[in-house]
């Protein structure tokens, strides 16, 4: 717990013992960790580790039921968000929230704008204000342009910039980099870097470990509330982050197993959709697992949209096991054998103010009936099934699936597909934002199922996944199919190429 | 984690409370009026109440059906009044009144369908295509039967519409209901096409990536709103031995009203046609009691007014202070 490398400086902010109940739930017991300025202190540990509730106690909206929070070595108190404001430390989530009608100066100095004479708003002073706090992250960014429209990664910075301003000493980053592509990773890290030389002290969360490897120095892992370790990350493997974070060895990230490719189950041939993408063909076989790479924006999700039913294509025809699917059906698609694992589960996966088994039921509707009507028996066994078969962590079965953890939501969504018995399964993103137990389990289901015939598709940004699951790999840049590669010739290397254009395809 | 899904058991038993309160409602404000308003509790006066709820219950089932799936039809009412001034104006041509029924309930459908077009192939909001066709179709009535009142209809239809059985305050009117009713409980709540309305309410983009087919089940919704409102019309005429442009004006409001009192919540997705029959019949015997007290019809729809905004706004309030007070103790 002593910091080995560097003795000079004395934590900025630092958490002693801290233990935190809800009901009977115990969130964090006996917690502690320093924070050093000038450094990248990673948080590690699975969904309901307990990361959420510690980064709310170290913002003030959660107050500890023991310990004490210190800060430059003097306990405090925070009773609310604005204490913690107040004392340098800001929290910057995942998703930021501006407004998207002012402008990006108007979202930093929202309510405190420098005044003239008569309290009217002083743009100039609040123009050149943001100006410098830009120019302090190394960032270009014009102040005057409104937040609509932004990247997410811009809206995060424009949330550092505003952290800035009310000289935050300490950033606790929740997990954002979960929506961003990798130059604008690229971006954001330089910007971490920016601040950690100007002496901060940043809180980094990632389920993305090799992300912790390449910015932070030190890492605390917490397990079901507990503490683990805190220790320097030099010296440490991926394996042994995931050892610390799951107490146990996983017996492997990526279980792919080798199957036999059969006979051709989907077959995209020359799709094209004006303005998205153009001239996409391609087969996937039972048995295989095709990996589909590219930057986001690419048309990767836009593909599979049409190829499902979602969007219209404009020219081409999609093919499931010999049956030609109609243009703009989803119905069609499902007859034929054909699942989409959405990208955002939320919005497109599930219903979340729906039950479980109900989520589950909506691709059952056609088969769990009895005389035109509902078999709620059916139904529930079908749910109950195929819940458990993938190991759904809940309650009740009727709990709606907000409650549910970001991974066990996932399950849901693969366990509605699943339950149709399809014969080719497109997952779009299907490990984003789930933690790395969760995850290893999701890609043994898709290697167990490829070696039951079924002919899967996997579009994902997380490259390491590709290379691990997939047979082959196909990449997208700009609308069209780039290149196809075979796992033996697939790296991040040759991927990224393709990705980016610089292939000779 | 724990916090919020507290929170939300609490949201979720809140609406249930809702359904089952304005069930006891109902049931207190009857009492309540047995007891002490002079006049309710004759039959004449209770089958009066029945015959004059009997079309906002009627326009309430797909209405129902409508709000969970998160669409709305405010042109219910026209397209009755237009109906029923089709029915006089064939009526005047000396058409029989059996070949003339189905050319109106067909009418109804066409309404319903223009609206259903509008809002599925178009992908415009069903609040506005339908204000717009509120006011188109009862247009058309009026050019249709111009300031006419047609009330030469034939006995038998008129006997039947506003008749009892027997000595019973019961009309006849209400059984052919009660089958309806009937129908659409099980339709909403135990087939696969009620399942899939609610999932359409609660995100349509989550049910088209369930393979529903959101569209077309939309369309036979507005088609089948379009037949129960000419139905609405055409019973209208008969119970009230008149057929004018200006039939059953306002009805909308009394219909949402009700609906959205019975805890189908405005956002679709949520409620139960229990509840939302519960509504019908408070707001109903509401209406009857004040007519009995002699307020005006302005006055009640006033009253009818503040009654749907209270309704909109009741279960919010409550969600909220379950919430808050769900966060305090959480702490």
């Amino acid at each position: 717990m002593t910091h080995p490398s560097d003795p000079g400086p004395a934590p900025v902010l630092a958490l002693k013992d801290i233990s935190k109940s809800f009901g009977a739930v115990r969130a964090l017991r006996d917690v502690s960790m320093e924070l050093y300025p000038g450094e990248v202190h990673a948080l590690a540990g699975e969904n309901g580790a307990g990361k959420s509730t510690l980064i709310k106690t170290l913002a003030g909206v959660h107050r500890p039921d023991a310990g004490q929070v210190l800060l430059d070595g003097a306990p405090v108190v925070f009773h609310g968000p604005g204490d913690a404001r107040d004392a340098g430390i800001a929290v910057i989530y995942q998703e930021p929230t501006l407004f998207p009608d002012l402008s990006i100066a108007e979202n930093i100095f929202m309510g405190r704008q420098p005044r003239r004479a008569l309290g009217r708003i002083d743009h100039k002073a609040t123009h050149s204000a943001t100006a410098a706090l830009m120019r302090r992250l190394g960032v270009e960014l014009d102040p005057d342009r409104p937040a609509r429209g932004l990247s997410i990664a811009d809206q995060q910075i424009v949330e550092i910039a505003k952290a800035l301003s009310f000289d935050a000493r300490v950033l606790i980053m929740d997990e954002p980099t979960a929506a961003l592509t990798g130059s604008e990773v690229a971006r954001l890290f330089g910007v971490v870097r920016t601040l950690r030389e100007q002496g901060a002290a940043v809180l980094f969360i990632s389920h993305r470990l090799e992300e912790i490897f390449q910015i932070c120095r030190q890492v605390t892992t917490l397990r079901d509330g507990a503490w683990i370790a805190s220790e320097p990350l030099e010296g440490m493997t991926e394996d042994d982050l995931v050892r610390r974070m799951v107490g146990r060895d996983l017996d492997e990230l990526y279980p792919k197993q080798d199957v036999e490719a059969g006979e051709v189950a989907l077959s995209v041939r020359r799709l094209t959709r004006e303005g998205v993408f153009t001239d996409v063909s391609f087969e996937v076989r039972h048995g295989e697992i095709v990996g589909l790479a590219g930057l986001v924006g690419a048309g990767r999700t836009e593909v599979a949209r049409a190829v499902f039913g979602i969007d219209r294509w404009d020219a081409g025809e999609v093919e499931v096991d010999g049956t030609l699917l109609t243009n703009g059906a989803p119905s069609t698609a499902m007859a034929a054998g054909l699942a989409l694992v959405p990208e955002d589960r939320r919005a497109q996966g599930l219903v979340m103010d729906m039950s479980i088994e109900r989520n589950i039921g909506l691709t059952g509707l056609r088969t769990t009936v009895r005389a035109g009507l509902m078999d709620r028996g059916a139904e529930r066994s079908r749910s109950l099934d195929w819940a458990v078969r993938l190991q759904v962590k809940y309650a009740r079965i009727a709990d709606t699936v907000n409650t549910l953890s970001g991974g066990n939501q996932q399950k849901v969504v693969l366990a509605k597909w699943l339950a149709t018995g399809p014969r080719v399964l497109i997952v779009d993103e299907p490990t984003r934002g789930i933690d790395v137990g969760t995850k290893a389990e999701v890609h043994r289901l898709l290697s167990e199922l490829a070696a039951d015939g079924v002919a899967v598709l996997m579009i994902s940004s997380d490259l390491p996944e590709i290379l691990g699951m997939a047979d082959r790999v196909l990449v997208m840049h700009e609308g069209r199919l780039a290149a196809e590669i075979p796992r033996s010739e697939a790296t991040e290397e040759t991927v990224m190429a393709a990705a980016t254009g610089r292939a000779a395809a | 984690m724990a916090d919020s899904s507290l929170a939300r058991a609490i949201r979720g038993a809140s609406l249930k409370r809702w359904d089952s309160a304005v069930g006891v409602l109902l049931v207190v404000v009857l009492l309540l009026s047995f007891g002490f308003v002079d006049g309710f509790g004759n039959g004449l006066n209770l089958s009066f109440l029945i015959g004059n709820t009997l079309p906002i219950a009627l326009v309430a089932l797909p209405m129902t059906l409508l709000v969970v799936s998160g669409e709305i039809d405010l042109s219910v009412a026209s397209t009755a009044g237009l109906s029923g001034a089709v029915m006089g104006a064939l009526w005047n041509q000396g058409m029989t009144i059996e070949v003339i029924i189905p050319i109106c309930l067909l009418l109804g459908v066409v309404c319903g369908l223009i609206n259903g077009l509008l809002v599925t192939r178009l992908g415009l909001p069903s609040l506005a295509v339908t204000i717009g066709t509120m006011a188109a179709y009862r247009g058309i009535a009026q050019i249709v039967l111009g300031s006419d009142a047609v009330t030469d209809f034939p006995t038998q239809y008129l006997d039947f519409a506003a008749g009892r059985i027997g000595d019973t305050f019961v009309p006849y009117a209400l059984l052919p209901f009660l089958v309806l009713l009937a129908i659409a409980v099980v339709v909403l709540h135990a087939t696969p096409f009620g399942r899939s309305l609610f999932a359409i309410g609660a995100s349509e983009e989550a049910a088209r990536f369930a393979g529903l087919r959101v569209k077309r089940q939309k369309l036979i919704l507005f088609a089948v709103t379009g037949l129960t409102a000419s139905l609405t019309g055409i019973f209208w005429a008969l119970h009230y031995a008149s057929a004018r442009y200006d039939n059953a004006t306002g009805l909308e409001l009394s219909v949402i009203a009700a609906v959205l009192l019975g805890g189908i919540d405005f956002d679709g997705g949520k409620g139960t046609l229990g509840g939302a029959i519960a509504g019908v019949f408070l707001l109903g015997a509401l209406q009857n009691v004040m007519s009995l007290q002699d307020v005006s019809a302005q006055s009640q729809i006033v009253v009818t007014g503040i009654l749907l905004v209270l309704s909109v706004l009741g279960p919010r309030v409550a969600r909220q202070v379950s919430l808050a007070r769900a966060a305090r103790a959480a702490g």
